[in-house]
């Protein structure tokens, strides 16, 4: 008979509500009704693992584009991917995408005046290595005004998209940088439950930032482990 | 100073240290927002082909993305994750141990973006069944991850296939879900597949079941 490992509905005390008013697109883009809390089986533990063959040299660095190089803060972001048991978490894949130093997207959607650096995509993808590091170059992205709430300004943050190695283990982040003046009125970052919402705060990296070269921050991304508490059949079976 | 009630000025109190200075623990989710597109549209060629063009057994998987107002959500992402005809994953992390999904190039994994009337188009096979514990069986089903602007987490539903009425009698997750609303996972049949309308908000009855893991 199958066994199936336990780990189980791990990590929401992390998680913000799916409906949080001052975020305003939540309003009708969030169930009404309840989630309905399912066991993890095959479909849920099984996931994608990438390798080497799936990047490409210079995937990591976002500094360079169309024969030259891109303006603003040269940084060096890097971190380790684990799970919540502190286990790293290899070969999974990161992708990374962003603003340019002027706070501006290479989108067709995103209009507000600020220039396009034709030196800048803001796209960036790597894999972790055995021990789970993983690490990118890019430039420091702006904070830009979106049209939630009046005056409304996304700090500056980086978008995380990794696999880790199960179905639930899929996340979406956003990385932030310490000391953002524009916390306190970001619905997006303040959606997450307080004890959470500095873990998603990168660290400036002294020891990692490069003379003459870039400035370093420190990143790690916790994803749900497989050591959580089982799942416990209502029914007793 | 502080008034996180009032949406037209939102102000919360700042903590802001850094994620080095606060109790290890599991990243909270954040939305794609508006400009995903940039971020996850080029990863790979062909994302939305779970299997190759000319692979025996290949149909068209569509979905349409539906907001709270009605609306098309057409900036909407969907990846979808899910077995061979034989019930394998392409996957290492399969507990039975690595076999061969077929047919050759097959990936398990799809992700496409919405059009913008939020239709949004997976090339695959059918999956089989699948054991779970206690020799249940899961019916064919596909996971099904959906992201957009505007959604602070992955919302996770299923599709299952509209001739397989006996295995759903049986199958345990829709079981959990209220009997009333099992048909609004069934997708319908079209003649290149399947298509499964996805409601994320509706006040009328027709609100997609959405599962927490």
């Amino acid at each position: 008979m199958l066994h199936l490992p336990a780990h189980h509905h791990a990590g929401h005390e992390a998680n913000a509500p799916l409906l949080f008013p001052e975020y305003k697109t939540t309003r009708l883009r969030s169930p009404k009704n309840d989630l309905i809390l399912v066991p993890q089986r095959l479909g849920e533990i099984t996931g994608p693992v990438f390798g080497d063959a799936d990047i490409a040299k210079g995937e990591n660095d976002m500094t360079h584009a169309n024969g030259g190089e891109a303006q603003g803060q040269r940084i060096i972001v890097h971190g380790r991917v684990l799970d919540s048991a502190g286990k790293p978490i290899p070969d999974t894949l990161i992708e990374v995408w962003q603003a340019n130093a002027g706070g501006r997207y290479r989108h067709k959607m995103d209009s507000w005046p600020a220039p396009l650096d034709p030196h800048f995509n803001g796209v960036a993808r790597c894999l972790t290595d055995k021990q789970g590091h993983y690490e990118f170059t890019t430039i420091k992205p702006g904070a830009y005004p979106w049209g939630n709430h009046h005056n409304a300004w996304r700090p500056a943050h980086i978008h995380f998209s990794l696999f880790g190695q199960a179905f639930t283990q899929r996340l979406v982040t956003q990385m932030y940088f310490p000391d953002d003046p524009f916390f306190f009125q970001d619905p997006i970052y303040n959606s997450v439950p307080e004890a959470a919402r500095e873990r998603m705060i990168s660290t400036f990296d002294y020891d990692h930032t490069r003379d003459n070269w870039a400035v370093g921050f420190k990143f790690d991304i916790v994803l749900r482990g497989q050591d959580a508490t089982p799942f416990e059949d209502p029914e007793g079976h | 100073m502080i008034d996180t009630q009032n949406p037209d000025a939102p102000r919360y109190p700042v903590l802001a240290k850094s994620q080095d200075q606060v109790p290890f623990g599991v990243t909270p989710s954040q939305t794609v927002g508006p400009y995903v597109h940039i971020g996850l549209f080029p990863t790979w060629e062909n994302s939305g082909d779970a299997v190759p063009e000319d692979a025996p057994g290949r149909i068209d998987v569509s979905f349409n993305v539906i907001d709270g107002a009605g609306q098309p959500i057409g900036d909407a992402m969907i990846e979808t994750w899910q077995a061979d005809a034989a019930g394998r994953f392409n996957s290492p992390t399969d507990p039975r141990g690595a076999a061969e999904a077929t047919p050759a190039g097959f990936r398990s994994l799809a992700r496409v973006f919405a059009d913008e009337s939020g239709t949004i188009v997976v090339h695959t096979v059918k999956p089989g069944a699948l054991p779970a514990e206690d020799g249940a069986v899961e019916a064919p089903h596909i996971n099904v991850g959906l992201f957009a602007r505007g959604m602070l987490e992955r919302l996770y539903t299923r599709l299952y296939f509209p001739e397989d009425t006996d295995a759903h009698a049986s199958d345990p997750v829709l079981s959990a879900v209220p009997e009333a609303d099992r048909p609004k996972l069934i997708a319908e049949k079209t003649d290149r597949g399947y298509h499964l309308t996805i409601h994320v908000q509706n006040t009328e009855g027709r609100e997609t079941p959405f599962f927490a893991l």
